[in-house]
Order: C-alpha cells, then sequence, then structure tokens
C-alpha cells in the first residue's frame, strides 16, 4: 500500500510540470496585457513599455518560464502584479473560506442524498421514488444563481433569519461563521444532492438483487441494516468517486456561489486574477487546483479499499 | 415548531453576532464600484485607488462641490508679480497618521513623485525650474515661465491625484509601489485588517485638523463623524442590493442603473447623485491606420451618431443622463456647444456625402467591444448599427475590457490585430480642460493609444496652459473644441450621472468629484 501510495505521489510530478507548461504558455498566448492595466487610461505606449520591463513581461517567453519555474522548486509562487502581496499570501488568505463551504456542501449533500437515494432505489417505482428522482432532475437544471437568489430572498430579505452574503471565519467567532456559511452551502449543496441521490440510488439498485442481500434478508436482518449495512456498503465505490469529484469541482469552481453570497474564496481569486490577467496568481492557484485534483483522486482510490476488499494496491 | 426553533437559533446568532461586532462604535459600511487591489494612488489610475487616497490622504488645493478651486491643506499662498514663483504655505498642526509634523519638504517630494506619474503633472512640472521647501511650512515653486494651470493642476480630482505622503514614503521610485500607507487624512488605513477581495477598513484619524469651514466638495472641512469605515467589496450587484435593503450595508456607491427602480422602492433607501459633473461616454479613434486616418471619415463619425440612442442604450432613463454636444462636460467652466449643434443628430445624408468626399472606399472600422463593463457594452451595438446606416463597414468585436486595453496599446493596422474604434467613458473631471483632456493629447507617438497628431491641437493646449486669464482660457479651448472638428481625436457621446443609494440612517453625504466619506454619520 505504502509503495503504491508512494508511486502515485510520485506520478504526480510530471502531471504538475504538464500543468505548470500548459498553463504558463496558455497566459502568455492569450489576448491582454498586465502592464497595459495597469497603466490605466491615460498612459502612452512608453508608460506601458516601462512597466512591461519591470514585471520582466518584455524577457523571452522561455526566460520568464525557466525563472518561474526555478522560483517554484524554491517555494516562491512571486508576488502579485496588483495587490502589494505574494501569491502565497494571497492563496492562505482564501482557503479556508473555499474549504469551509466545500465541506459543508459536501457534509450537507452526502447527509440528505444517501438517505434520499438509498429510500428511492428501496422505494422502486413507487411515488416517493419519483418525487426523488423529480427532485434530482430539477436540481441538475435549475442554476446555482436562481437556488441562491430565491434562497436569500425568503430567508435573508422576508424573513430575515440570516445574512444576505459576506463570510466570518472561524476565528471570528464560529456562531457568525455558521451563519454566514448556511445559506451558500445549501445552495452549492443542490445540484451535489441531486447527483448523489441519482448514484446511490443506481448503485443500490445494481445490488439489492445479489445473493448476499437475500441471504442478509432470510438471516432475519431488519430492512433498515439491509439497506445501509450491506446494500448501500456495497454500493460505495462509485458514491465515493462521485463524492471525491465533487469535493474537487467545489474547491475550484464555486465561482457563482462564491459571487453571489460575496465569499472570498479560491473561485473569486481566480475569477479576479483571470480578469486582471494577474499572471503569477493565475499559474499558482490552477498549480494549486491540479494538486487538488490529483491528491483527492489518490484518497479516492485509497477509500476504495475500506468498502471494498476485493481491491488491493 | 420546527421552524419557531430554526428562528431562535438564527436570531440567538445574529444577536451574539451583533454584540460582538459594534461595541458602540459608529461604523459606516459601503459597497463600491470594485475591490481594493492596489494602494498606491501615484502608481495607478485606478478610481477605487482614488477613493481610498481621500480617504488617508490630503491635498494642497481641492476642488469644491461647483468645480472651484479651493486651498486645503495650504493656509494661503501668494504669487509674485511675474507670476513665476509660487509661495505656498501651510496650515499649522497638520500632522501625519504616525504622529510626525507635515513638513514643507514632504510636499515638495510628494509633488515631485506625483508630477513623475500624472501627464497633467508631468506638464507643470515641465514648466517648473525649482521646487522648494525654504522652511518647514513654504513650499516654494519657481516656473520658467507663467502656467495658468498651477491651481487646477494641484486640485486635480479624477485619476492621479497629487496626494501629500511623507518624504521617506513620496520619495519612493515612481515606478514601484509605495509599502507604507501614512497620510495626513481624516482616516487612517488599516493596513493589518485589509482582505483584498472581502474588505479594506479605516479609523477615524483623531488627530486630523479640518478646515474651519464647512465640508464642500473634496474642499472645506474634512469631519470624521464616523469611528470606522468599512469598504465591502460585494462582487454582484443584485447582491449589494439585496445587502443594503437587508441593512448589512448603509450605501452603494454605483448600483448599476438597470437595479435603480428595485432600490428605490425600498422605504428605507434613498438615491443621491454625489457626483452631478458624472461621466462622459467617448469614441476614440485609431488616426495611425484606414479608414480613421482620414479626419473627414472621423467626422462623418459625428453626424452618423446620436446621443439620445446611445444613452438610452447604456443608461435607460433620461433622468440620468443628459445629451451634451460640449467638448468639455456640460455644467463646467468651459461648458460650449460651440461648433457642434449639428453633429450627433444621426444625419446620414449628411455622413455619407462626407464619406464620399472624403474617399472612403468600404475598409472595414474594426470596433472593440468591452462585453463585461455594463455601462459600455451596448454602446458599440448602437454605433455599429448607426455607423453601418451612413455607409461604413464596421466589423464589431466583442472582447473583455482587460483585453481590450491591452489592444488599444497595439499600432498593427487593424486587420493585423490593431483596431479603428473601441468605446469608453471620462469622469467629467478628468476632462475639465484642454490639458486634462488626456484624449485631446495629440503629440503623435506620445499621445495616448490612437496617437493623434496635429500641431494645431498641441499648439492650441499649450496656449491654453501658459494663459492665466480665465476668460482667454475659455476662448482658446473654444478653439479647441473648433479644431476638434477639423481634427477629430475622439468625439462625446453624452454625459450621465451615476446615483449612490443610501439607508435613510445615513446622514450628511457630500456632492464632490470623488466620492467622499467625511461628513457622514450613521444615526
Amino acid at each position: 500500500m505504502l509503495g503504491y501510495i508512494l508511486r502515485r505521489l510520485l506520478a504526480t510530478l510530471p502531471v504538475m510540470l504538464i500543468v505548470a507548461v500548459f498553463v504558463f504558455l496558455m497566459l502568455r498566448l492569450t489576448p491582454g496585457d498586465p502592464a497595459a492595466i495597469i497603466a490605466g487610461d491615460n498612459a502612452n505606449s512608453e508608460q506601458v513599455s516601462l512597466i512591461r520591463n519591470r514585471l520582466g513581461l518584455d524577457e523571452p517567453i522561455f526566460t520568464q518560464f525557466f525563472i518561474w519555474l526555478a522560483n517554484i522548486l524554491h517555494g516562491d509562487f512571486g508576488e502579485s502584479f496588483f495587490f502589494k502581496k505574494t501569491v502565497t499570501e494571497l492563496i492562505a488568505s482564501r482557503i479556508e473560506p473555499t474549504l469551509a463551504l466545500s465541506l459543508a456542501t459536501i457534509m450537507i449533500a452526502v447527509t440528505i442524498a444517501l438517505p434520499l437515494g438509498v429510500l428511492a432505489a428501496y422505494k422502486q417505482g413507487t411515488l416517493i421514488d419519483k418525487i426523488v428522482m423529480g427532485f434530482s432532475v430539477l436540481g441538475f437544471s435549475v442554476p446555482v444563481f436562481v437556488i441562491g437568489y430565491s434562497l436569500i430572498y425568503l430567508f435573508a430579505i422576508k424573513l430575515n433569519w440570516l445574512p444576505v452574503q459576506g463570510y466570518q471565519r472561524m476565528a471570528d467567532g464560529f456562531g457568525g461563521f455558521l451563519q454566514r456559511l448556511i445559506l451558500p452551502a445549501v445552495t452549492l449543496s443542490v445540484i451535489y444532492v441531486a447527483l448523489i441521490a441519482r448514484m446511490t440510488r443506481t448503485s443500490v439498485l445494481d445490488v439489492m438483487n445479489e445473493d448476499y442481500i437475500r441471504t442478509a434478508r432470510a438471516k432475519g436482518q431488519v430492512e433498515i441494516k439491509v439497506l445501509f449495512k450491506h446494500a448501500l456498503k456495497n454500493a460505495a465505490v462509485p458514491i465515493i468517486t462521485v463524492i471525491g469529484l465533487g469535493v474537487a469541482l467545489l474547491i475550484g469552481g464555486v465561482v457563482v456561489t462564491e459571487s453571489v453570497f460575496t465569499i472570498p474564496g479560491l473561485g473569486r481569486l481566480t475569477v479576479d486574477a483571470v480578469l486582471a490577467r494577474d499572471y503569477p496568481t493565475i499559474q499558482a492557484v490552477i498549480l494549486l487546483f491540479s494538486l487538488v485534483y490529483v491528491l483527492i483522486n489518490l484518497v479516492v482510490d485509497l477509500t476504495y479499499t475500506l468498502f471494498d476488499p476485493r481491491i488491493r494496491y | 415548531m420546527a421552524s419557531r426553533s430554526l428562528k431562535t437559533i438564527a436570531l440567538f446568532f445574529a444577536a451574539a453576532l451583533t454584540l460582538c461586532g459594534t461595541a458602540g462604535a459608529k461604523t459606516l459600511r459601503v459597497s463600491l464600484h470594485s475591490d481594493l487591489k492596489i494602494v498606491d494612488p501615484i502608481w495607478t489610475t485606478a478610481l477605487i485607488t482614488v477613493n481610498h487616497g481621500y480617504m488617508i490622504y490630503d491635498t494642497l488645493f481641492a476642488l469644491d462641490e461647483k468645480l472651484a478651486v479651493k486651498p486645503q491643506m495650504v493656509d494661503h499662498y501668494e504669487t509674485s508679480a511675474d507670476k513665476l514663483t509660487w509661495t505656498f504655505t501651510l496650515r499649522d498642526s497638520l500632522e501625519w497618521h504616525d504622529g510626525a509634523p507635515v513638513t514643507a519638504e514632504d510636499c515638495v517630494a510628494s509633488i515631485k513623485r506625483w508630477g513623475a506619474r500624472d501627464a497633467m503633472g508631468q506638464k507643470l512640472m515641465s514648466y517648473v525650474a525649482e521646487l522648494a521647501a525654504p522652511d518647514d511650512k513654504a513650499i516654494r515653486m519657481t516656473l520658467k515661465e507663467p502656467y495658468g494651470l498651477v491651481l487646477q493642476t494641484l486640485a486635480k480630482p479624477g485619476a492621479s491625484v497629487p496626494f501629500m505622503m511623507p518624504k521617506r514614503v513620496a520619495e519612493t521610485d515612481p515606478q514601484k509601489q509605495i509599502t507604507e500607507y501614512v497620510g495626513s487624512g481624516p482616516f487612517i488605513f488599516r493596513a493589518d485588517e485589509w482582505r483584498p477581495g472581502e474588505k479594506a477598513v479605516y479609523l477615524k484619524n483623531p488627530k486630523y485638523k479640518p478646515r474651519s469651514e464647512s465640508a464642500s466638495g473634496l474642499a472645506g472641512g474634512k469631519v470624521a463623524k464616523v469611528d470606522r469605515v468599512e469598504w465591502i467589496w460585494i462582487a454582484d450587484a443584485q447582491t449589494q442590493v439585496n445587502a443594503l435593503i437587508n441593512g448589512e450595508i448603509d450605501l452603494i456607491e454605483a448600483p448599476p442603473h438597470d437595479l435603480l427602480p428595485l432600490v428605490a422602492e425600498d422605504k428605507n433607501i434613498e438615491l443621491f447623485v454625489f457626483n452631478p459633473a458624472g461621466r462622459q461616454n467617448a469614441i476614440r479613434f485609431n488616426v495611425l491606420h484606414k479608414p480613421f486616418d482620414n479626419p473627414k471619415i472621423r467626422l462623418a463619425v459625428a453626424y452618423a451618431l446620436n446621443q439620445k440612442d446611445l444613452l438610452d442604450a447604456v443608461i435607460g432613463t433620461p433622468k440620468w443622463y443628459v445629451e451634451c454636444k460640449s467638448l468639455f462636460p456640460c455644467g463646467s467652466p468651459l461648458e460650449s456647444t460651440k461648433g457642434w449643434d449639428d453633429k450627433f443628430t444621426s444625419d446620414f445624408a449628411k455622413a455619407r456625402a462626407l464619406l464620399q468626399e472624403a474617399g472612403y472606399d468600404g475598409t472595414p472600422v474594426v470596433l472593440m467591444q468591452s462585453t463585461d463593463i455594463v455601462s459600455l457594452s451596448n454602446l458599440a451595438p448602437v454605433t455599429k448599427s448607426l455607423m453601418e446606416k451612413a455607409g461604413f463597414k464596421v466589423d464589431l468585436q466583442a472582447m473583455d475590457w482587460q483585453t481590450l486595453v491591452t489592444r488599444r496599446t497595439k499600432k498593427d493596422p487593424p486587420n493585423a490585430g490593431g483596431w479603428s474604434a473601441f468605446l469608453t467613458s471620462w469622469a467629467s473631471v478628468d476632462i475639465l480642460d484642454p490639458v486634462a483632456a488626456s484624449f485631446l493629447n495629440a503629440s503623435c507617438d506620445k499621445a495616448t493609444f490612437g496617437w493623434p497628431c496635429d500641431a494645431e491641437m498641441e499648439k492650441l493646449r499649450d496656449a491654453f496652459a501658459k494663459e492665466t486669464d480665465p476668460a482667454k482660457q475659455k476662448a482658446i479651448a473654444e478653439a479647441v473644441q473648433m479644431r476638434l472638428i477639423e481634427y477629430p481625436t475622439h468625439l462625446m457621446l453624452g454625459q450621465y450621472v451615476q446615483p449612490q443609494a443610501f439607508r435613510k440612517n445615513v446622514v450628511g453625504l457630500l456632492a464632490a468629484p470623488s466620492l467622499a466619506l467625511w461628513n457622514i454619520e450613521v444615526k
């Protein structure tokens, strides 16, 4: 197992290198010049050139790449072109909101979706099944910002129970942290509830006719134990995969929710950096997202062994 | 029952949060048009950084609400009879936020750093023979020849304001950002609480000595009446409005015009036009390449367009805009429509005649459209439609604003990655006269993007700069406006204002050319 983990971790190195090359080239080859953005409306060409020179953007592209790569190997991701802060500082300040939102979303989604999926499978073809699957289709179809604005209207503006927007760090008070996390997490969880419930239903249905389920029932197991101890455990591998991918997607892809609820997370940082052509920040966050994807995939693969003893590494 | 429990929990959290957060201090929470990314107002022209500058720095002179120049940090000033020597004496007891006294040497260093970056500052410095501090309170500026815009330049609002900084800070290379944020203004920046992408925090400067006059525009007594100001960055306009309605913020600097009816419906919210001068839309030409290398073809655009259609497309209701054919903002001292009354009438016959006279050969106009700035994006399709009716061929190319600002630096032909024209807008305070308005700079390669090249225009701008008599300045400004017909560098496409939305418990908002958050109380 340890050998497998080590091999997988080593395999991330070429993946990260390819991502680094790709991101670097993609940014340099797409239109947009941070120097022109920094220079502003009153600048002339000479002033833009001066800024380009100071940022090192007039160096040959290969020189720029190798300088950047060498700095990364020394743990230096550079300084943002715009903020007078290092990229590491910027990312560090944005990780908590994104992690909190992602984990809360997944917790809500799993807590709701697993029982719903199992229930839909158990009641296959009944009204309950149709309601759950109907909700699932709706959850996929309604854009996240529509759900967000609707929940804001109801719970913040009409009922005045929760704030419209903002994020409070956990260190500044758990009550406020939770209060501001509820609406965005619920909003974002809708699509994951739909996804996980659907996957759970399908996977559980696949195993419901297996011999070991029949045996469990024949031994007199109560139905709830049959469903959750035997069926769900054996159906877990595809569900874990979906949950794992969901976490990875959430860490990099909650831009809309972060915008609607004003959460200063990595998604907004990425969008702001892209709009401003802040190369060092974009490069670092995309590398980080790639690393998260790779590591979460590894964790998902390792988790399979917990649920299916036949899987060995 | 469950609902009641949930509500109780929510109320508990809300109460706990309120108790933790306020502790009796008066806080003004505002949502501005952008996130504060850069905090050096000399290094960037970003409007959000200018707003930040007015919070923590002060200026030697400032414009009042009628756009008249008034002394601010300066107590009094003298001019020699030959108008070559200006002596500015600082007010007593001015202090930096770190407690050190403000000295003339600090101001000299500040003017020099700003003068190295800002176009108007560069112009002023090109007339300066010596800038010195003969004592702690006197700044002496000796000119090579009389310059008519000394006070206007030192009081300039808008992009790149001459803010005063301590000498050690002002001696930072103008091409690099400062790293210390010490001013002498009415608020103190809390760098430790600044979270880019989230919020910026300012505390009342208890040692600030406001002028005795009442506050007017950016001049007069800047009295901070709240203990703390929080700039909360809310990227989504609808969320800004929701937060205002819910009382989570007190003021929105720039709610989009299409959301104003929603805001106005709420009985706890009011609208206020803080900057009556507003902004002017403009189309900028690239004169290096066909078809706009020919001034007559550029003038044909003025006949093809009309301001009403363009303003309707981006602002909507006439309540917030004014058709203004003056080169210099309507409502400003140099306002005049001389020479332009017959333009912007969508007189397609006249436009077609001009095109024929100029020998327009059907070369497509590459018109750049920015798609991500609400107040600009609809201008381009309307412009295209009107120009096509006059006989132009228009190639509308959509892109985000950042791509546009990059592409506009390219001098390549339009069909090889360059461009012919783009649409933008200017704060009216940035175009108050021929020297300030950088689109009128026609010094060829040294001009801003579009690179107009016209010796006559430059001669007039220089004459304006040297003239010290306001009546003669006005006459020169009119001559510039007339010259624009012969040699259009750009065209003015109407003026609009941006109301602020605020909760009714906020009082004391000031009409000013830039955002002024002093004088405001939260009841």
